[in-house]
């Protein structure tokens, strides 16, 4: 019996051989319930896209994408992660939206030696002492865009700044980030419960006691909305200029503009890309997306779009031979694709060396809410953990 | 430390207590009369936003809103208790926790696939919008203050019910010693149907008057529901007053701990540490509370007359 069983087992093996070879599997990680879920929609809508323009397939290989979710909890989504590497054995992980949950699922992918790519978090350890070689992020590092928004400060001639963020890995980055380049002085700063306050009376009556030239925010998902709201509602919003990273985006928008928050219009940010960043490759995407999903697509659908691009460039350099991991680093090294964000460069961290646009709230030509980019505040710029990393470029 | 900085933060401490006391109300009456744990509270929170908010966004009217959220939250009030709670009586608190534990995926789910992930917002009304002087150069949110007004409103709407009416002697007298209570001839399913429908209304108006607010989101209600526990706890469980008091009492500490802790904290650590205990130990100000009342006073603030 034992016997016969194990013989029909290597049966299926045999069958199952050749169709595994043909199949690269990507484990997608990302937020699918909770509020935070129209986060990990936008995202599947982007990779979906992507799968689309690539016509299904990497090089020679048909793609297929095993979505998980990471229920916006960093111990479901190490949980997910296993099941993805143990049991569904993908040959890539990519997705991951918290930093939180990256670092706690990172040594999983890492330990049984396959490469992870973060398509959003960007934690400080990872980008500095535990850089690894099989990691990649093709978003950015979580300080980076916060320095430029405090470049953008000292531009904007911002003398005094009060900061609000939540306490959580990426909040502490972000604050990090703001007081690495902003040379006027910090009057307050409040870190807040995450992900559980939704109020912050306490701590807007604070910035309105500080009276601050400006006020630096971070809010992703459903929060931001919030936090903004209840910032014009306090009045500070007709006299404390709000400037904020990954807070007002695409999915945030819109629902400004059903509740006529016109205080929101104006409202400055940095970020990496832009909808409206002039290339080809972008403006292909961005019109694709609208048509597809009569939206505009925020920045985690333009890094997952890249991601999977990313992953095709590496899938085509090795021809189909996912196995061949030293082939696929190299590749992936290289990151020798079309970016929407335009040109970039692998730093030695494995994490980009970028741009970073001054971003500015405004109508478009057809009176919905979406972001004009302005020039670029930062240029070429490398994240402040790469030298941490023992990894040479 | 300026009065003006002082008098804003105490008026925020005292909204949430009004927010935390709505809920509270419920939960302690049915803690408390009907001796059952009862986590799918901050589901009626939820659905009270959501329900509310819809009929607000429908008719254009948030005051609708919140009208006809009453009898909706007490007909689904009604019937949760009597096709899911009503067995659960005589069972003992564990299976309450799991059965009210599921009723809370239960609704969480329900609403997503009714309302979508990503939730629901609410304008504030025009005639709530802005800011008005109090005086002094203290300047606080009109809705802000609508919050608190309606909450003292259902206070002493409550303290009537309860103080002088007959079903409030009814209500007084099963949560002081239900099977004396039974035994006198009170029709018990029939008050605990009531007494269930209106903490279910008391939550519902707490989560729709935030929402103006926060937004209504999926399991909005969980965090609100522990620190509602926290104050019938520290109140006594089954006295409304007990939770009044117990509501803005945590309410003011809370917000007043994390406005000035930091300040404080200051004075004897050294920059970097203050700043990052500082949120830290606000957020485990009312707990430390709770167990100082535990200790002190078990029973709680204001235990009802007679409570075992």
């Amino acid at each position: 019996m034992l016997k016969k069983l194990m013989g029909s087992a290597a049966l299926l093996t045999l069958l199952a051989g050749p169709a595994v070879a043909d199949t690269v599997k990507i484990g997608f990680v990302t937020t699918l319930t909770t509020p935070v879920a129209v986060i990990g929609k936008d995202m599947r809508d982007a990779v979906d896209l992507a799968v689309e323009h690539i016509g299904g397939k990497m090089g020679n290989l048909d793609v297929e994408i095993v979505y998980a979710d990471d229920e916006f909890n960093s111990q479901k989504g190490k949980q997910a992660t296993e099941r993805l590497v143990l049991s569904d054995k993908v040959d890539i992980v990519a997705g991951y939206i918290w930093s939180n949950v990256l670092l706690a699922s990172a040594p999983v992918v890492l330990g049984e030696g396959k490469i992870l790519i973060s398509a959003n978090a960007g934690p400080s350890p990872l980008a500095g002492a535990q850089c690894n070689e099989n990691f990649f992020n093709i978003a950015w590092q979580n300080d980076q865009t916060p320095m430029a928004l405090g470049e953008l400060l000292n531009q904007q001639g911002v003398k005094s700044l009060y900061l609000v963020a939540p306490n959580y890995a990426a909040g502490q980055n972000m604050v990090a980030g703001v007081e690495r380049t902003f040379k006027g002085k910090v009057v307050g700063k409040d870190m807040t419960v995450w992900p559980s306050q939704r109020d912050w009376s306490a701590e807007l009556t604070k910035v309105k006691s500080a009276k601050p030239e400006g006020v630096f925010t971070f809010y992703p998902g459903p929060a931001g909305p919030a936090f903004i709201k209840q910032y014009q509602q306090a009045g500070l919003a007709g006299d404390v200029p709000l400037y904020s990273v990954y807070t007002l985006d695409s999915i945030s928008l819109p629902l400004f503009q059903k509740a006529g928050m016109e205080t929101v219009l104006g409202t400055k940010m940095t970020q990496f890309w832009a909808p409206d960043l002039d290339n080809a490759t972008n403006k292909k995407f961005v019109a694709d997306f609208r048509a597809k999903y009569g939206r505009y697509p925020s920045f985690y659908a333009a890094q997952s779009y890249d991601s999977i691009m990313y992953i095709a460039s590496a899938v085509k350099a090795v021809n189909g031979d996912v196995k061949n991991t030293d082939g696929m680093r190299a590749a992936l090294k290289a990151a020798n694709f079309d970016s929407v964000r335009g040109p970039f460069k692998m730093g030695n961290n494995h994490f980009p060396i970028q741009n970073f646009y001054e971003r500015t709230v405004v109508k478009d030509a057809d009176g919905n809410w979406t972001t004009a980019v302005g020039r670029a505040v930062l240029k070429g710029h490398q994240d402040p953990y790469a030298s941490q990393c023992k990894m040479k470029g | 430390m300026d009065y003006v900085l002082l008098t804003e933060q105490f008026l925020n401490g005292f909204q949430l207590g009004i927010i935390l006391f709505l809920m509270a109300a419920g939960l302690t009456l049915v803690f408390g009369i009907m001796d059952l744990v009862n986590l799918a509270h901050g589901s009626m929170f939820m659905i009270g936003a959501f329900v509310g908010g819809t009929i607000a966004l429908l008719t254009g009217s948030f005051v609708v809103g919140v009208i006809l959220m009453v009898p909706a939250m007490l007909v689904i009030g009604v019937v949760v208790e009597m096709t899911a709670l009503r067995t659960l009586y005589p069972r003992d608190h564990l299976d309450q926790v799991l059965a009210t534990f599921g009723l809370i995926l239960f609704f969480n789910e329900a609403t997503r696939l009714i309302w979508g992930p990503e939730g629901l917002v609410v304008p504030l009304p025009a005639f709530l919008d802005g800011i008005v002087s109090l005086g002094f150069g203290i300047t606080y949110p009109v809705y802000r203050i609508f919050i608190i007004v309606i909450g003292l409103l259902v206070a002493f709407g409550l303290y009537l019910l309860v103080g002088k009416t007959r079903i409030g002697m009814l209500i007084r007298a099963g949560a002081s010693n239900r099977t004396m209570a039974g035994v006198l001839g009170v029709n018990i399913p029939k008050l605990f149907s009531i007494v269930f429908g209106l903490g279910a209304v008391l939550a519902g108006l707490a989560g729709l008057i935030i929402t103006p607010i926060t937004q209504a989101a999926i399991g909005m209600g969980e965090d609100v529901l522990i620190l509602a526990f926290v104050v019938i706890v520290i109140g006594g469980i089954g006295s409304i007053r007990g939770a009044f008091v117990a509501s803005i009492v945590t309410g003011v500490i809370d917000t007043l701990g994390r406005s000035f802790l930091d300040v404080v904290l200051l004075l004897f650590l050294p920059a970097n540490a203050a700043e990052s205990a500082g949120p830290a130990v606000s957020s485990m100000l009312i707990y430390i509370l709770m167990a100082a009342i535990l200790f002190f006073r078990p029973q709680g603030l204001f235990p009802p007359k007679g409570a075992r």
